[in-house]
């Protein structure tokens, strides 16, 4: 038995080892034979799976449209892209393993990472090895602090908070605010922190401030009982959508009608299951996408992307996506820079690029969107609102 | 006389085969590191592949060895982390030395562990039953939820402690915060590397084995086998007990060091320092086999390589995952596959040419 033991434990390590063997092989060809390879090869890293997996997904799709958008009319330069995305379950450990993975087939930029916290954790790496980055929705400071060589295509945590007070407070939106928050998480914590300092200056005042953790997210009725109580005309909700379509159920049932306003991450509330879409009516969120827009461009984006995924409306993360392939074609053509050039020279020419180009993108206005050296994108913000169970730029 | 001695040999060999199996996968892969044949994806595994060998030793400590459950383990593995993290945040310009700053780390960690298990130690190892899975349990979740709440700074005048905000810590000019609620910690150190690593699992396993050969070992066996016997030859159960707790948490905690020390961000999310960890490495210990340091090793290796070498299943690679889980639970414990295997046993096999050579 004993021995048995032994013999499987040799044949396992030995099968490990193999494998292991096997995976280098592959590999020493693509990533250091850079000459072969005509394309230049884009990877991207999200939730593809649990109950972040909208996000992960909006991101694959929105930028696979726009690879492909670019290799049908001829690629960037002439040269072909080719796009690769890996599931990181939103874990840290997971998301650094998704980047090695994608650096064994070859990646040589990053559109990556959708969630903050992974962001982080994969900015370090690429900043080791020097790989340009580029992250569609990593809203968190921290992912682009002291690393010059990663970008962001959405606003900062800091700056969604500090807008949103001052969207609330500029349009005269209530007087009493109450504010429901997730504090175990970096996104809803850090826009919230920064809400807070701003309404200061704002002619609004915080009544009352709710908060839960990510282990206890089913029942909101001691924080929403707290706004009804203190009289809040608007609740402000930095948080995800599936708590927050919970947190509208049950402030319907508790007969409590306020103002709800959300920020990016509420985007996707409509296409929660079994949602009562009507009790998001009058919902506003401070997102940089409708897919209702009339410009041709979101308009022939929402389409092939409603054709590409069984009649799914796209969501501020895919346009996200979109304009940061977009971003990176500019920022490749401005540097003008080829797949045969190495990894780390690719980086620094873009990342001199990128702080001269401008993007018109699906999430920016006419001014489009242009960088700053830190990494921190500016565009004029947008707020919308939901009407008859539709995302409606509010104007 | 003669008897006894052999036996002790033949435990020598087999403690010295799993040293040996360690040995020899740090230089086959070091190897394979240096001269370039390693993968990306498996460089950036060897670290977490040893983090969750040493885990499942530590628990395999408890949960084989002392025979409590423990369901809190990622949580031990969680307060090493944060500690050791903070440690190497205060003194990044005190010890510019990286390799003393880690060790230093480390010891911290394990340390900060060990006082948690020892806390928890007091009031449930005096009990029968399975409290201390309750507990634990209880543990794990509740750490996870208080470092999301904690803010801590430092600036000229010390440390500066919160529960509230950023802004409560009322730091000076020139003060940085080190712990951020639920944005954890950035920007620690990557001081993790595959020798340390490895280097720590070698002393785990020689702490963890030496232990069970030892005089204290042997009573914290005798009380796991029938503990009002062991009581009744004197054994102090409590002190027993907690000595292999402690043990096992602080070990918990150096895993939670090397974890830190991995990745730049540390939060404390549900997906890594949450119950389903502590089941996991459970899952390790079990599939390993109870008591099974060796096999321990080996679960918790195959099954942190896993996922990421079925990733070319993409999204079907967690019902991949979930069979060959499955799988490994029949091949280990269903009767029908342990008769199986006993027919088929290799060592029979020699065993029977022995015996022919024999006559």
């Amino acid at each position: 038995m004993k021995m048995f033991k032994k013999v499987l434990s040799l044949a396992l390590a030995g099968a490990m080892v193999l494998s292991l063997a096997a995976c280098g092989g592959k590999d020493s060809g693509s990533s250091d034979g850079g000459d072969a390879a005509e394309t230049f090869k884009i990877g991207s890293i999200g939730p593809a799976t649990g109950a972040y997996a909208i996000y992960g997904l909006g991101v694959k799709n929105g930028a696979q449209i726009a690879v492909d958008e670019i290799n049908e009319a001829g690629g960037i330069n002439g040269y072909k892209v080719e796009f690769k995305f890996e599931d990181d379950e939103v874990d840290n450990e997971k998301s650094v393993n998704a980047y090695n993975t994608l650096k064994d087939w070859g990646m040589q930029i990053l559109a990556g990472t959708v969630t903050s916290g992974c962001c982080t954790a994969v900015g370090a790496e690429t900043a080791n090895d020097n790989m340009f980055q580029i992250t569609p929705s990593g809203s968190s400071t921290d992912s682009i602090d002291g690393r010059d060589n990663v970008f962001q295509v959405c606003f900062t945590d800091p700056n969604q908070g500090i807008a949103s007070a001052q969207y609330i407070g500029e349009h005269g939106l209530a007087s009493k605010v109450a504010a429901i928050y997730d504090s175990s998480d970096v996104y809803s914590s850090g826009i919230y922190a920064k809400f807070k300092e701003e309404a200061k200056n704002q002619p609004f005042e915080i009544v009352a401030e709710g908060s839960f953790t990510g282990d206890n997210k089913t029942d909101f009725s001691v924080p929403l009982q707290q706004a009804k109580d203190a009289g809040a005309e608007l609740v402000f909700l930095p948080i995800y959508y599936q708590e927050a379509a919970l947190i509208l159920a049950q402030a319907d049932s508790m007969g409590y009608d306020p103002t709800f306003f959300g920020c990016d991450g509420m985007d996707g509330i409509l296409g929660v299951e079994n949602f009562d879409t009507s009790l998001a009516e009058g919902l506003m969120l401070l997102t940089p996408f409708a897919a209702d827009a009339e410009d041709e461009m979101t308009q022939k984006f929402v389409e092939t992307y409603k054709k590409n995924n069984n009649d799914e409306t796209p969501n501020q993360f895919a346009a996200d996506a979109y304009d940061a392939i977009y971003a990176i074609k500019a920022a490749i053509e401005e540097a003008d820079v080829k797949p045969s050039d190495s990894v780390s020279d690719i980086c620094d020419a873009m990342k001199a690029a990128m702080v001269k180009i401008n993007v018109k993108g699906l999430t920016s206005d006419e001014g489009g969107m242009t960088w700053s050296e830190t990494g921190e994108v500016s565009k004029a913000p947008k707020a919308v609102v939901i009407q008859d169970g539709k995302y409606v730029s509010a104007q | 006389m003669s008897g006894k001695k052999f036996d002790f040999k033949k435990l020598l060999k087999g403690d010295f085969s799993t040293y040996l199996m360690v040995i020899v996968f740090y230089i086959i892969l070091q190897t394979m590191s240096v001269s370039g044949g390693l993968s990306s994806l498996f460089k950036g595994m060897l670290v977490p592949l040893c983090i969750y060998s040493i885990m499942a030793l530590s628990l395999n400590l408890t949960v084989g060895i002392m025979g409590e459950l423990s369901l809190g383990h990622a949580g031990f593995m969680c307060v090493g982390a944060f500690a050791g993290a903070t440690f190497s945040q205060l003194t990044r310009d005190a010890i510019s030395v990286d390799l003393l700053r880690f060790i230093l780390a480390i010891l911290v960690g394990a340390a900060a562990a060990a006082l948690f298990g020892f806390i928890i130690g007091i009031p449930v190892l005096r009990l029968k039953g399975d409290y201390l899975a309750i507990v634990t349990l209880a543990f794990g979740e509740i750490i996870k939820n208080v470092i999301n709440v904690i803010y801590l700074g430092v600036d000229d005048n010390g440390l500066h402690l919160s529960i509230k905000d950023e802004a409560a810590l009322n730091l000076s000019e020139n003060g940085r915060v080190i712990i951020k609620g639920a944005q954890g910690i950035t920007g620690t150190p990557k001081n993790s590397t595959f020798t340390i690593g490895i280097v720590l699992l070698l002393i785990t396993l020689v702490i963890v084995l030496n232990l069970v050969h030892s005089r204290s070992g042997r009573a914290i066996m005798a009380i796991r086998d029938n503990r009002i016997a062991a009581e009744s030859i004197g054994i102090n159960v409590t002190k027993y007990k907690m000595m292999a707790f402690v043990i096992s948490a602080s070990l918990a905690g150096v895993a939670g060091v090397l974890y830190s020390h991995n990745l730049s961000s540390l939060l404390a999310q549900p997906k890594n320092f949450g119950y389903n960890m502590s089941i996991m490495i459970l899952v390790y210990v079990v599939l390993g086999g109870i008591g099974n340091m060796r096999g321990s090793i080996i679960a918790a290796m195959l099954l942190t390589a896993l996922p990421e070498l079925l990733r070319g299943f993409s999204d079907y690679r967690m019902l991949v995952y979930a069979i060959v889980l499955i799988l490994m639970m029949l091949f280990n414990w269903a009767p029908a596959c342990l008769e199986f295997r006993e027919r088929y046993s290799l060592k029979r096999m020699f065993a029977g040419k022995k015996a022919k050579e024999a006559q």
